[in-house]
Formats: C-alpha cells, sequence, structure tokens
C-alpha cells in the first residue's frame, strides 16, 4: 500500500462535509426514529424498483457503463489539460471563469460577483457543490438572500433543516409533514391545501413564480461541462433550473473541478446513464446545455466558478481518486441498506450514503480517531450492491477498505492512540492480510444467523466486536465481500 | 477573460489549482510518462464506445414515429399527427384542446395571447404575437407559445430546442403554461447519441421530454411544477402512401 498522499484537504468550519459527531452516534438516534424508516424504506423501495425498469429496457448498459468509467478514468489522467481547454473555450464565448482553491474562496468569488451586480437575493437551482461550500449562510452574512427553487430544497429551507439525499434532499419528509410545513412557513398558502403531492407541488410553483419572475441573479451547479466546446448542462426535472439559467441578467455556475468531460461526444454517454440511474426515466423532463453568453437569449453575463475543495486531495491517492468520478446519480443510496436505516443525516456531510462514506472523508482529509469523518469508511457493509448499480462503475466497497486502512495508518501516528483508533487498528489488522480477513468475514458471515430476527447485528467476532459494540451494524450479506470479488473478478485480491 | 482571486499575490489560484492536479497525477503514478493505469484521455483512443451508437431504424421512419409517440405519451405530453401543409389546423385543435381559444383583440403584450418565435411560419399559427424580447413578466401573460424543434429522439420521447429562429430564445417556451412544438417527420431521430449527433454545441440548447414534474414528494412523480404544464407535440408526416 503506498503512503497516503498529502494533498490540500477542504478547509475545517466552512460548509457542509462533516457532521456535528461521528456516525455512530448519529446513526443511533436515527436507527430509533420509526417514522424517519418508514419514509426511507418507502421511498428507497420506489426508486428502485423505477430504476430497474429503466436500466432493463436498455442492451448496452454495460456498455454504456464501461464507457462511462473509461471516460471518467481518462479524463482524470489528463484533468489539468481538460480544464484549460473548459476556461479557454468558456472564455472565448463570453463567461469569465475563477478558480477557487477552497469553499471560503469560493464564497468569496461567488459574494463578490453578487454585490457588484448590487442585487440583494438571488435564485439558486439545487447544487451539490453550492451545498458542499456552504454558500448560503456565506452569502446571508453579506446581507443577500439565496431562495432555493428545487422543490425539495425548498422543503429543506423552510424547515430549516439538512438535506439528507443528493438527489431528493427532503427523502426523510413524507407528504403530510410537508403540507404542515407549507401550512406554517408559506406566506399566503391556501388553507385547504391538501397533502397531495400534485396539490403541494402547484403550491410551491405559485409560492416562487414571483420571486422567479423579478430575479436579476442565479447561481447554478453543473452536472457536466465539455472541455472541447465550452458547453454547461444541468440536468432537471421542474423547470426551476431553466427559469435560474434563462432568466436572470447574471448567471454564477459553481462546479468542482472533476465535472468536466473531455468532448461533445461523450454526454452520449453520461445522458443516458443519469436519468435512468437517478430519478428512473429514461430522460429527465429538462436538460439546459449552454457556452457562454448568447446575445439575446439568457443572462447577458455568465461567470463559472472551478472548485477545488479537496478534490486534488483525492485524485493523489491511485484507488480513492475514483470517487471523483461520481455523477451524483444517488442509485448507491438507494441500494444501500445502512442507508436506508439510519438515513442520510446521520453521515453529516451533504454526501451521505456510500459514495458520501467515500467522497467525504477524502474531501476532508483523512485525520486520526477523533475526526467526525474518520469513522465514516466503516459504515458500510461491504455488500456491493452500490458497486452493481454505480453507474460509472465506482468499486466503492474496495475504495472503503483502502480508506479504512488509510485511516488506520494515520491513527498509527499518534503518541496516545484513543480507544477507538486502537479497534480500528485491529480492525485495519484483520483486513490488511487476505487470510485473516477473510477468516473474520466468514465469522461475522457465520454471525448472520444470529441476526435474522432483528435484520441487525449487535456485534461482530473480535478484534471487530471491539467497534460494533458501539454500533449497530447492519447484518452481513449472504455473500461477503471477498466471496463476491472473487466471484465476479475470478482472482484473489 | 480569467480572473486571478483577488486577495491571493503571487501563486494565482488557477496555477496553484493545476500544480495540484499534476501533483497528484504524479503521485497517483499517472501522467509526466509515470505507470498510467487505466486509458489515457488522448482522443477516443482508449474509450470502449461499443454501447449503441447512431443508426437503428432510418430517421422519419413510421416504427420511429410509432415509438415517439408512445414515449411522448409515456411521459404525459399530448401527440397530434399531421400531413404537411396541415401545420395551421393542427395547431389550432392543440391550442383548443389545451383550453387557449382565439382571442380576438388581446394579440398584444400577453393577455392571454399565443406567443411566436419570429422565424414560424406565419401561416402556422396567424393570430400568434411575434416575441420581440419580452420581459419575463410580460412572458407569463401569454397563454401558449407555438415552436418548430432542432431535432426529437424517440427512444427517450425527447424534443430538443437549440434557438433557431423558428424555435426562438430559451424564455419563450418556459414561462407560458402551454407549449406546443411541432416536429418535422425527418427530425425523428432513433437515440440519444443520433440526437446529440444532429445539434450544434455551441447553441443554446433545450432537451425537454414531457412536461415539468418533480419527483420530490415521497419520489411520486407528478407532472408540472415551473415550466409548461401542458405540452403538446404535433407529429408532421406524409400519410402512408396506400399499398
Ligand atoms: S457513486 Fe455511482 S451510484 Fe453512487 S451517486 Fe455516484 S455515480 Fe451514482
Amino acid at each position: 500500500m503506498t503512503a497516503t498522499f498529502l494533498g490540500i484537504p477542504a478547509p475545517a468550519g466552512v460548509g457542509q462535509l462533516r457532521g456535528d459527531r461521528p456516525f455512530p452516534a448519529a446513526a443511533r438516534d436515527a436507527l430509533a426514529d420509526s417514522q424517519l424508516r418508514r419514509n426511507l424504506g418507502h421511498a428507497t423501495g420506489v426508486i428502485r424498483t423505477k430504476r430497474a425498469a429503466a436500466v432493463g429496457e436498455l442492451d448496452d448498459w454495460e456498455q454504456l457503463r464501461l464507457a462511462g468509467e473509461a471516460i471518467k478514468r481518462a479524463t482524470m489522467a489528463r484533468l489539468d489539460d481538460h480544464l484549460v481547454r473548459l476556461e479557454a473555450e468558456v472564455s472565448a464565448r463570453g463567461g469569465t471563469v475563477h478558480w477557487a482553491r477552497d469553499a471560503n474562496e469560493a464564497n468569496a468569488i461567488v459574494t463578490g460577483l453578487v454585490q457588484a451586480t448590487g442585487a440583494t437575493e438571488l435564485v439558486k437551482v439545487k447544487s451539490m457543490a453550492t451545498q458542499e461550500i456552504g454558500l448560503n449562510a456565506a452569502l446571508a452574512d453579506a446581507g443577500i438572500i439565496a431562495h432555493e427553487t428545487d422543490l425539495a430544497e425548498l422543503i429543506i429551507q423552510l424547515g430549516d433543516d439538512v438535506p439528507s439525499h443528493i438527489l431528493v434532499p427532503a427523502i426523510h419528509r413524507n407528504r403530510a409533514e410537508i403540507r404542515e410545513l407549507f401550512g406554517r412557513k408559506m406566506p399566503g398558502v391556501d388553507p385547504s391545501l391538501t397533502a397531495e403531492p400534485r396539490r403541494l407541488a402547484m403550491a410551491a410553483r405559485a409560492h416562487l413564480r414571483r420571486t422567479f419572475l423579478r430575479a436579476r441573479v442565479a447561481v447554478s451547479g453543473a452536472n457536466f461541462a465539455v472541455a472541447d466546446t465550452g458547453a454547461l448542462v444541468v440536468v432537471e426535472s421542474e423547470g426551476n433550473g431553466r427559469m435560474c439559467l434563462t432568466l436572470p441578467e447574471t448567471l454564477i455556475t459553481v462546479m468542482g473541478i472533476e465535472k468536466v468531460v473531455p468532448s461533445w461526444r461523450d454526454l452520449e454517454v453520461f445522458l443516458q446513464l443519469l436519468p435512468r440511474s437517478s430519478t428512473g426515466e429514461r430522460m429527465n423532463p429538462y436538460t439546459s446545455i449552454w457556452t457562454g453568453v448568447t446575445p439575446g437569449d439568457g443572462p447577458r453575463s455568465f461567470h463559472l466558478v472551478l472548485l477545488d475543495n479537496g478534490r486534488t486531495a483525492a485524485l493523489g491517492d491511485a484507488v480513492g481518486r475514483d470517487a471523483l468520478h461520481c455523477i451524483r446519480c444517488s442509485a448507491c443510496l438507494n441500494v444501500c441498506p445502512v442507508y436506508e436505516r439510519v438515513g442520510g443525516h446521520a453521515y453529516g456531510s451533504i454526501y451521505p450514503g456510500p459514495i458520501g462514506a467515500v467522497l467525504s472523508p477524502q474531501l476532508t482529509g483523512i485525520h486520526a480517531g477523533s475526526d467526525d469523518n474518520a469513522s465514516l469508511p466503516y459504515a458500510s457493509s461491504l455488500c456491493g450492491a452500490c458497486y452493481d448499480v454505480c453507474p460509472v462503475r465506482i468499486d466503492i466497497p474496495s475504495l472503503l477498505v483502502r480508506l479504512r486502512t488509510a485511516h488506520v495508518d494515520a491513527a498509527r501516528a499518534r503518541p496516545l492512540p484513543t480507544a477507538e483508533a486502537l479497534t480500528m487498528a485491529a480492525a485495519a489488522w484483520v483486513m490488511s492480510s487476505p487470510t485473516r480477513f477473510a477468516a473474520a468475514e466468514t465469522a461475522s458471515r457465520l454471525g448472520r444467523l444470529g441476526g435474522r430476527a432483528s435484520g441487525r447485528l449487535s456485534s461482530l467476532p473480535p478484534p471487530l466486536s471491539a467497534w460494533t459494540s458501539s454500533r449497530d451494524a447492519p447484518r452481513p450479506p449472504e455473500e461477503t465481500f471477498r466471496q463476491w470479488w472473487s466471484r465476479t473478478r475470478g482472482n484473489s485480491a | 477573460m480569467v480572473v486571478p482571486h483577488p486577495r491571493q499575490l503571487g501563486v494565482s489560484a488557477r496555477d496553484e489549482v493545476l500544480a495540484r492536479i499534476r501533483a497528484a497525477n504524479a503521485n497517483a503514478g499517472l501522467g509526466l510518462g509515470g505507470a498510467v493505469d487505466g486509458p489515457r484521455a488522448d482522443g477516443d483512443v482508449a474509450i470502449p464506445r461499443d454501447y449503441r451508437g447512431g443508426g437503428g431504424p432510418a430517421p422519419g421512419s413510421p416504427p420511429l414515429l410509432d415509438l415517439l409517440r408512445r414515449r411522448l405519451i409515456d411521459y404525459r405530453a399530448s401527440v397530434v399527427d399531421a400531413a404537411p401543409g396541415d401545420e395551421p389546423a393542427a395547431i389550432r385543435a392543440a391550442l383548443a384542446a389545451a383550453s387557449v381559444g382565439p382571442t380576438p383583440g388581446s394579440a398584444e403584450r400577453g393577455g392571454g395571447a399565443v406567443l411566436v418565435p419570429p422565424g414560424l411560419p406565419a401561416s402556422w399559427c396567424p393570430a400568434g404575437v411575434v416575441d420581440d424580447g419580452f420581459t419575463a413578466v410580460e412572458l407569463d401573460g401569454f397563454a401558449a407559445v407555438v415552436t418548430a424543434c432542432a431535432a426529437a429522439c424517440a427512444l427517450t420521447g425527447t424534443i430538443a430546442l437549440d434557438g433557431s429562429p423558428d424555435q426562438g430564445r430559451r424564455a419563450i417556451t418556459l414561462v407560458p403554461d402551454v407549449h406546443v412544438c411541432v416536429v418535422r417527420a425527418d427530425q425523428v431521430v432513433h437515440g440519444v447519441p443520433d440526437l446529440l449527433a444532429r445539434l450544434d454545441p455551441t447553441r443554446p440548447i433545450t432537451l425537454i421530454s414531457g412536461p415539468s414534474a418533480t419527483s420530490d414528494i415521497e419520489f411520486e412523480r407528478v407532472e408540472g411544477v415551473h415550466g409548461p404544464r401542458t405540452l403538446t407535440v404535433i407529429l408532421v408526416a406524409a400519410p402512408p402512401a396506400p399499398a
């Protein structure tokens, strides 16, 4: 194993990449919330079925996944060249490109751009990158109000809540809870509003209409940016994205550097993989694609902010870098037995679930046992379902094992190990040897028999038991990770 | 234009991020001629593109039109069939079906009228008000918009607009509540690769698959949020020749 690459991680104290307590404690509380588990179980069940049907319609799905994986791997290998090309193309078509080393720098750039327009409010289309950097809070500090316009983001914003899913941030809320919230927080809402999703969506339409029509500035993220043409791509459903991208005079797009794809043709792969994997649709209702500024059509001023914020630290790890291939479809969350039970909030970061468990700790840096994100790579049963559904074939189980080792390496450097570091070191000692890992895994599979009644285990065999004694671990799968690995790869790791 | 961040003197954020990328790739054994653990992004050479590319049924062939019709209806768009030359009648019927009546005398600045882009054939919608750069609030006063399209994808039920004169700027197909879109048979291709190959990536493009929708409440799909709640596609094809 190579030594951990010491890149520059995302700074602490800004944005939403860390929770205020470690996963095990947050997960314990979430498990006690039966309403939350019902809401999650229902919603993830619906979307799993839809995704399977949409994917099943294509007989070239595996070829698309292989192409998606290869494009992402090739892009990362020459990420610098592609970003420089993107910058040149966007600039040539009337856009302005900014670079941000971290969340603070990105927030300062966006705040400055908004202040230069004189606007004191703006409309926002759902974007993980701006959640990650805590942009709304930074804008509020400067006296600028950011109106979230995605229905789920609106639910979160009105409820002073935190997103719990990449695609459907309010997945933890059911219709009755949303009806109650709208009645309480939406000015002028019809008192006869029912909890029917259609009526709730109409209430949101009426509520946001005036805001859209008067907005002078918008902030968006981007799903893809095409280096060879400078095209930015935003994929959405409701039309709030189109409103933000089209009506205001000034558009500011904040994008992680890993979102670039080399060529226009690459979109033919991702525009098939993404909608079928995320909402389970053949195609999402609206996809907007634009380059720079078009006279007479849309914003007169376009700014693109390219964000690092720990991404280059992840890029420096030969294994962990694959987490940067993620296209944020959320399919891995929807199939994850851990996510389904604890929900997104337990992960602390706005990137929850399997991808969050490998992405968040790499963005924030992998520190010794006391870091809240350090326990995330352990928030998995390594069952492999996430890898099977991932449209770009990110081998999340392998990344989790790699990060556990990296974490223990960090913990080893401490003169007086904490109890958690010691138990994690023991876990890593087991996992660093193929024989020991196999033995412990078989033992934990035997534990499945004991866990059958509740679907969860209260302990794992020693030395892993020291860790599970404070965690309600999900029941291990029928097939262990290693068994799955050798079955699907035909060799031993 | 490239703007270095003002706070940083010396090394710009741009140069630092690029340097970090190069160092990270070198550390991971990529770049700088080091060991490569995957294909390099040298053009397309290393990307396996064994998925279905172009090809399939010929553009505009009857099975393709049939597929498009079914996929549009599946996502709650309406479809009206028309023969070439019958566009005006089909547009009138589509507007009437969407409860947008002819409103004589109200054909200025909204008022429930029908909006059309400057390049739409004048005979298609004689009562239409030509877009001359209305404000967002003014656009909100129009009941419907009628446009042509750039291309359509049968497999996904997608129509593509690219801002050409017969489609207009993006805002006009967004704010009015009814969008009637005329699709010619020869514009209908099979899959996503065929669709993208037909589009000019430097134009402002909108891909539309059914009316706006949300799945944000319990993952239940609900049609009609901020974009037009009614989407009617007029499919213009020569009737099959008698056998
Ligand atoms: S890791 Fe894969 S499955 Fe999970 S959100 Fe990202 S792209 Fe989707």
